[in-house]
């Protein structure tokens, strides 16, 4: 997946769990908690979306990778790069 | 109209989902009502037939007015009962007079001019007589309500923030100024519920995996069944205990405010179910679309920070209800086990309970087996 793809995808998943940020612009550093006032559910929500659209098996231990839109550009290149 | 939480006093028709004919079965939701807690779901508690529909979309009704009638089919029966008359709520009933309220004359033609209900009024006159000041000063603060909640016919579902702010305000106004709270508090290693939660998450799919505050939820209703003293609600100067364990999740809302609507008969939930309707409900009560049981019904209420690395919460009592529990984040901490310092994870639960109803020890009882429970997991 290109970056543009993956961002597409997260800003895709993030705002169907938070809608009330459609259209914001994510920072890339920042974790999505802090931006978006994610809580756990939303999180484990926004997981499950990455999850269906990908079919990547994701951990929980691996959560932590996943809190900022720069985390998920990594993480999901490598899970898709094979 | 059904009482749909503290300090409600009635609410707008937004859309009836039955017509007149229209077979309707407990659970049905039949209408929704726009209240301050937002867009609310009507249900049914009878089974029956639809029959007349006495409140329009757009009308307002108060709290115990009727809405519509449902046949329900029974030859020998008493007339039809109000849509609205089995609201699901703890021990009392809405405190509508129904007989004629002492006013003097000239608030009542004011009255009649304003077309307001005399029945929805306070008087402050002499035997709590309704004065005129008592009309006007009602007439303004609807004027104001009516400014403030503009009301466009085909209105989206959703949640009046600023509505809802003031929803608050008045609640926990009124829980701090009529209830003497005690607390009590413990600091629970939750590590063996942790361990437990991280295998059966990986052992369930992704859908399925279920957040560490089920667990805490479900332990929480059933050591209510050892301190029964704080499930219920203090109406008429008096504690009435509930028969059924239905636990408020505190739920925040992104730019400002909160709701606490139950789940019902929480003991009874598996911890599956437990994370499925926590999911249903947070989706819900953000998108505003809560129904009327969920948000009247609660008996106890959990709040709960969350992630992070805030130790305590320490909770406000909901009126009408008569305790709260707080659970801080689940942080790992130096801890001593069999005399050896070892990091653990530690969740600080606090009890804030009313005074009048239950003593510190009854809180206290409530956490010991609040910890006892979670240290076997698996029984939940």
């Amino acid at each position: 997946m290109t970056d543009d793809e993956i961002i597409a995808l997260v800003e895709r998943h993030l705002f169907t769990v938070a809608p009330e940020f459609e259209g914001e612009t994510i920072n890339p550093e920042t974790p999505f908690r802090d931006q978006f006032e994610i809580d756990s559910m939303d999180f484990l929500n926004f997981i499950i979306g990455l999850h269906k659209e990908t079919r990547i098996e994701i951990p929980e231990s691996d959560y932590p990778r996943l809190e900022t839109l720069t985390g998920c550009i990594a993480y999901l290149k490598e899970k898709t790069a094979v | 109209m059904p009482f749909l939480g503290a300090d409600m006093e009635g609410g707008k028709i937004v859309e009836w989902l039955a017509q007149p004919g229209d077979t309707v079965h407990h659970g049905d939701i039949i209408a929704v009502v726009e209240t301050e807690k937002g867009a609310i779901e009507i249900e049914v508690f009878e089974e029956g037939t639809l029959g007349e529909i006495t409140a329009a979309i757009g009308e307002h009704r108060n709290v115990g007015e009727v809405l519509a009638l449902i046949e329900t089919g029974a030859a020998s029966t008493p007339p039809p009962s109000a849509a609205s008359s089995h609201a699901n709520r703890p021990a009392r009933s809405p405190e509508i007079p129904h007989t004629r309220p002492r006013v003097s004359p000239v608030a009542l033609r004011r009255a009649e001019e304003l077309g307001i209900d005399l029945t929805t009024l306070t008087g402050t006159g002499h035997d709590g007589a309704i004065t005129l000041a008592d009309v006007e000063q009602h007439a303004e603060l609807n004027d104001q309500q009516v400014k403030e909640t503009p009301f466009a016919e085909p209105r989206p579902k959703g949640i009046d923030l600023a509505l809802m702010r003031t929803a608050i305000a008045a609640s926990m106004a009124r829980s701090k100024r009529e209830i003497p709270h005690y607390y009590v508090s413990a600091s629970i290693d939750v590590t063996k519920m942790t361990v437990w939660l991280e295998s059966y998450n990986t052992s369930v799919s992704m859908e399925r995996r279920v957040l560490p505050i089920v667990p805490m939820i479900k332990a929480a209703a059933l050591a209510m069944k050892e301190a029964p003293m704080l499930n219920g609600a203090w109406a008429d100067d008096r504690f009435q205990q509930s028969g059924e364990i239905n636990i408020g999740i505190a739920i925040a809302l992104r730019g400002g405010g909160l709701a606490a609507p139950a789940i019902l008969g929480t003991d009874g939930l598996s911890i599956d179910a437990l994370m499925e309707k926590l999911r249903d409900l947070t989706g819900r009560v953000r998108q505003g679309n809560m129904r009327g049981s969920e948000i009247g019904g609660s008996t106890f209420t959990v709040s709960s920070v969350g992630d992070g690395n805030v130790e305590a919460v320490l909770p406000i009592i909901y009126p009408p209800q008569v305790a709260i529990l707080g659970l801080g984040s689940i942080c790992e901490r130096p801890w001593v086990v069999d005399g050896d310092v070892c990091p653990r994870q530690i969740v600080t639960a606090t009890v804030a309970g009313d005074h009048r109803a239950s003593d510190g020890r009854v809180g206290a009882r409530f956490l010991e087996t609040l910890d006892r429970l979670l240290q076997e997991p698996e029984a939940l």
